[in-house]
């Protein structure tokens, strides 16, 4: 008899082109010259960040482009503790929800510059850009968001995006 | 995820401002243990041998199953059955994809072998899908460098080499 065989690779792959459409495209490649664009419901009139071609709530097209800050207010995260295959910050840190000033949806980003112990809900953090020769046309544009300094924003000034 | 522009893919005009696409791949790369019945089929088609387990009514089944598919009981009698035998079903690849058995055309063919009473789902490089047929007989293709995988089948090949 032979020796059993006790394992095999059996991995999944699937291979994507993934098209940005109009909406996206204008946010990712205003994302590498600094500017965080989304855009606004006329019905609702809440800002989406990154634009979005249609309001999920509303069900109508949005064509209005809305450029946003790059200051926000951090409203929930998550203390990452468990090291995963691919990973790449140091343990622990703090990936959160981060309403950005003039939107009103978070977007989900780092926060470092903080021990992860002292992160709360209401601080107030600013994107730190990567370097424009290197920027990437995504979210990694932002190489993450560090506290800006001011006082932490008030629960009822960031209630309504949790 | 990473993306990237690629002019090629939309060209740019007023209507239609020039849209970004990325390449995108969503791989788990599992690794799967496979259990006692199937070790053992694999351990031998590594050695270049194809075995099957026969069941409670006497039935072999290629490849193998750990329970009896009529009595549920545990099944451990192996049987070796023959490299060669006969095409029940068949479907032609006329465009293969990558990582598909082949790089040609080929069919994907229920192949019950010669001592086996279940057909095993194998490729089988015909050249051309007039020379597939049902009830055709085809026989193994080492492949050469075997590791213990259903891959050591390089597929099957007309009986008699007519291609």
């Amino acid at each position: 008899m032979s020796e059993p065989i006790r394992k095999i690779e059996a991995p999944v792959r699937l291979e994507f082109t993934v098209e940005a459409g109009r909406a996206l495209t204008r946010f990712l490649s205003s994302i590498v010259e600094e500017r965080i664009v989304g855009r606004r419901c006329p019905e609702c009139t809440k800002v989406y960040v990154p634009a979005r071609s249609s309001c999920p709530t509303c069900g109508v097209p949005m064509s209005e482009d809305v450029t946003v800050a790059d200051t926000g207010t951090l409203t929930t995260f998550c203390i990452v503790n468990v090291p995963f295959e691919g990973q790449t910050m140091k343990l622990p840190y703090v990936y959160g929800a981060i309403v950005l000033d003039g939107a009103d949806l978070p977007i989900l980003h780092l926060v470092q510059g903080i021990p992860a112990n002292e992160v709360r809900m209401g601080l107030r953090v600013k994107a730190e850009w990567t370097p424009p020769e290197e920027r990437p046309a995504s979210l990694e544009a932002i190489r993450w968001f560090t506290p800006s300094g001011e006082p932490d924003a008030p629960f009822d000034a960031y209630k309504e995006h949790l | 995820m990473a993306i990237a522009t690629d002019p090629a893919k939309a060209p740019e005009t007023a209507a239609s401002p020039r849209r970004l696409a990325a390449s995108y791949v969503l791989e788990y790369t599992y690794r799967r243990s496979v259990g006692p019945v199937i070790g053992r089929f694999l351990g031998a088609l590594r050695d270049g041998r194809i075995e099957g387990v026969r069941t409670a009514s006497g039935k072999v089944m290629v490849p193998p199953s750990e329970y009896d598919p009529e009595t549920s009981e545990a099944l451990s009698e192996f049987v070796a059955v023959g490299d060669a035998g006969v095409v029940t079903t068949w479907a032609w690849v006329s465009e293969p994809r990558p990582r598909q058995p082949l790089a040609k055309p080929f069919a994907w063919a229920l192949i019950k072998l010669d001592g086996a009473d279940t057909p095993l789902l194998h490729a089988v490089d015909a050249g051309t899908i007039d020379a597939m047929s049902t009830g055709m007989r085809v026989k193994v293709r080492w492949r050469a460098e075997r590791k213990g995988g259903i891959g050591d089948i390089e597929c099957f090949v007309p009986e008699g080499g007519a291609r």
